[in-house]
């Protein structure tokens, strides 16, 4: 947030999304603003709802409209140039989703792996199909044969075994951590800038996460890519990411690094947040459950979105008023009106 | 892939035996027999028959055996290619069968085709522009396709193509053309002909094939490995194609065994309104007639090539489904 502007990789500034539902409008995102410089990684915590894989999915211009619906804000995006070429900055909300631009910015600037390993590949095809396809599609210096070759290769770095021979697997002929390491390995294959992993650990067990976390850290720096790691788990957030985030309602409460973060959480709801988790030291007696309930996602809120549910509440001024971010030192911003000096 | 055959052949003979005993019960089924019905036949014309002429017919054509025995026999019989005759037509049923089998298998064959043809891409693209006019009008197309009976747009196009067209669509060929030798003429004619008979047993497949692509393919659209494949950056008519549609596809192929009877029985309504030469007139008047042989013929034929149908698909459909060649069962 202090670093000089050149080594931004991207900037979401004021990003709203709206769903448009038969029963209402939900706002997903509402003033989401962040950034991820080269080399760096975002974790993005919150409960679900809060927005965590909309903005993931604007950022791609995957989400699925209708219902989603982007407002406003604004998306920047340093896209690199080919080998001898000027990079330039591209406004990701003004390309057309499908059009030609936008679908050369995915896969080989931004990829993702996504939450559910079973269902992310199409079950009619190998996976070594799936892979040279997206390799085909953005390395045309690539013939088929070394496509496949270069498919191999990336199944042997994310650690499957016979990579010569699993290239002709079928997904359902893998098991679950098998497949989102394939998931990894085709999600590297265009050495993407920027890694988005949308809870790509959560449908696995612990022992094939904690694998897979160690796999992606490694990945990152080896390819010296920025990632974006969403997920509700504190614990792996604070073990994936350099900074911090964290959502409610589709707003950001508090971003910092991830050392402030953790010593010296400022947001009432991060605070909660982190009494309501047991910690391997033991020292809290009992967890305190965050009192009250999710507000309906349909719900407006003119003040801050926490104001139902906050024991620091100040009435007549966090209800009225949406606390702007408060720059409590200079990697730590706040939302929360506490703050204000 | 050839033990995945192999095992479905084998599957297939238990089933045959069964629809030969239902093909049996139901020529057996109506009181009295062939016979019976002639004797009855001269005696209203006006002819006397004696009781020894009776007992010769019924010995030769083995009426006097108990009905296992006939079964047997007409079973053994029809493995070496012979059908038994039929009464009504002073010809042997296996060469009706080989003249007229293959036209109802056309029309079937080709309504299906037809109905592919009109249905995909209706399908595909209700699914794909949800509630827009053009799903309206898909959806309005295939309620119409499953509504109609066949035999009433058979009467309804018939009449609409003698009064506005003032074409005749009944019969395959016209009447001058049905004695003339095979020529490019009359395979125009052929065609001509075909078009009314495939748009009505074709609709009604059309119907069900519309509404199950739609439904299968708004499913396949939801799931994660399109989003997979859209953040990839393949164009959207690329992912289309490649990933949802082709498993939308799936089930559709799995369909044919279940239409192709069903066009097949279309067929013979359609046929005998259009009074088309296919096996659909002849089984009407042999089962009226108990012309036993013709009818459990023509059943028997009819119900062995659906099956094989079946088998087409099922093989159709692993070749294209991994999940299946390999009896796998995840999901």
């Amino acid at each position: 947030m202090t670093n000089t502007k050149n080594d931004l990789l991207i900037e979401v500034k004021n990003l709203e999304v709206h769903f448009n539902l038969l029963e209402g409008v939900v706002r997903a995102l509402n003033g989401v603003s962040f950034e991820i410089r080269q080399g760096r990684s975002l974790g993005v915590i919150g409960e679900s709802g809060c927005g965590k894989s909309v903005t993931a999915q604007s950022i791609m211009r995957i989400a699925p409209t209708p219902p989603a619906k982007i407002i406003g804000g604004s998306i920047r995006m340093h896209v690199h140039g080919e080998e001898g070429k000027q990079g330039e900055d591209v406004e990701i909300l003004e390309l057309q989703a499908s059009g030609e631009k936008m679908r050369s910015i995915r896969w080989k600037h931004v990829a993702m792996i996504f939450q559910e390993p079973m269902t992310s590949f199409s079950p009619v095809f190998t996976i070594g199909n799936q892979i040279i396809e997206a390799i085909l599609l953005h390395m045309p210096e690539l013939d088929e044969k070394q496509s496949r070759a270069r498919a191999i290769e990336l199944l042997g770095r994310v650690g499957i075994p016979k990579p010569e021979r699993l290239v002709d697997a079928y997904p359902h002929q893998l098991s679950g951590g098998m497949r989102q390491r394939a998931m990894i390995a085709m999600a590297l294959s265009c050495n993407p800038k920027l890694l988005i992993a949308d809870e790509p650990t959560t449908a696995l067990d612990v022992t094939i996460e904690a694998q897979i976390l160690e796999l992606l850290k490694s990945l990152q720096a080896e390819f010296g890519m920025s990632m974006m790691y969403i997920s509700h788990d504190l614990a792996v957030v604070g073990e994936m990411a350099d900074d911090i985030m964290v959502m409610y309602l589709g707003q950001v409460m508090e971003r910092a690094s991830r050392d402030e973060l953790f010593e010296k959480p400022l947001h009432p709801y991060t605070q909660a947040l982190w009494r309501s988790i047991p910690r391997i030291d033991g020292g809290q007696d009992r967890l305190e459950p965050i009192a009250g309930t999710l507000p309906s996602p349909f719900s407006e809120h003119k003040g801050c979105p926490f104001y139902s549910r906050c024991e620091h509440r100040i009435k007549d001024v966090c209800d009225v008023q949406r606390p702007p971010m408060y720059r409590a030192s200079p990697t730590h911003e706040v939302a929360c009106f506490l703050y204000k000096d | 892939m050839l033990a995945f055959i192999v095992r479905r052949l084998i599957t297939i003979i238990p089933l045959l035996i069964l629809i030969s005993i239902v093909s049996f019960i139901v020529i057996e089924l109506p009181p009295g027999d062939w016979v019976e019905t002639r004797v009855q036949q001269l005696k209203l014309a006006g002819a006397t028959v004696d009781d020894t002429e009776i007992q010769r017919l019924n010995s030769q054509y083995g009426l006097d055996k108990p009905a296992y025995q006939r079964y047997f026999r007409w079973v053994t019989n029809m493995l070496q290619g012979d059908f038994g005759y039929s009464f009504q037509w002073n010809q042997p049923v296996s060469e009706i069968l080989i003249e007229r089998v293959p036209r109802t298998m056309l029309i079937a064959v080709l309504s299906l085709i037809v109905s592919w043809l009109i249905s995909t891409p209706i399908g595909i693209l209700s699914a794909i522009k949800q509630y827009s006019w053009i799903d309206y009008l898909g959806t309005f197309i295939s309620f119409i396709g499953l509504a109609t009976p066949g035999f009433l747009l058979a009467l309804i196009l018939a009449y609409g193509a003698l009064n506005i067209l003032g074409f005749s669509p009944l019969g395959l060929n016209s009447i001058e053309m049905i004695d003339a030798p095979m020529s490019i003429a009359k395979l125009v004619d052929l065609a001509k002909h075909l078009v009314l008979p495939l748009i009505i047993v074709g609709l009604t497949g059309t119907g069900v094939t519309i509404r199950v692509l739609r439904a299968n393919l708004l499913d396949e659209l939801k799931k994660q490995y399109v989003i997979t494949a859209r953040a990839k950056g393949l164009t959207e008519y690329q992912l289309l194609m490649k990933y949802p549609v082709r498993m939308a596809i799936n089930p559709l192929i799995s369909t044919i065994g279940g239409i192709l009877p069903a066009l097949i029985g279309g067929e013979q309504l359609v046929s005998i309104v259009l009074s088309l030469d296919t096996t659909g007139p002849v089984l009407l008047r042999a089962a009226i007639a108990q012309d036993t042989y013709l009818v459990g013929g023509i059943v028997m034929i009819l119900s062995t090539l659906a099956l094989f149908g079946s088998l087409l698909s099922d093989i159709a459909l692993a070749s294209m489904d991994p999940r299946i060649r390999f009896g796998g069962t995840s999901k």
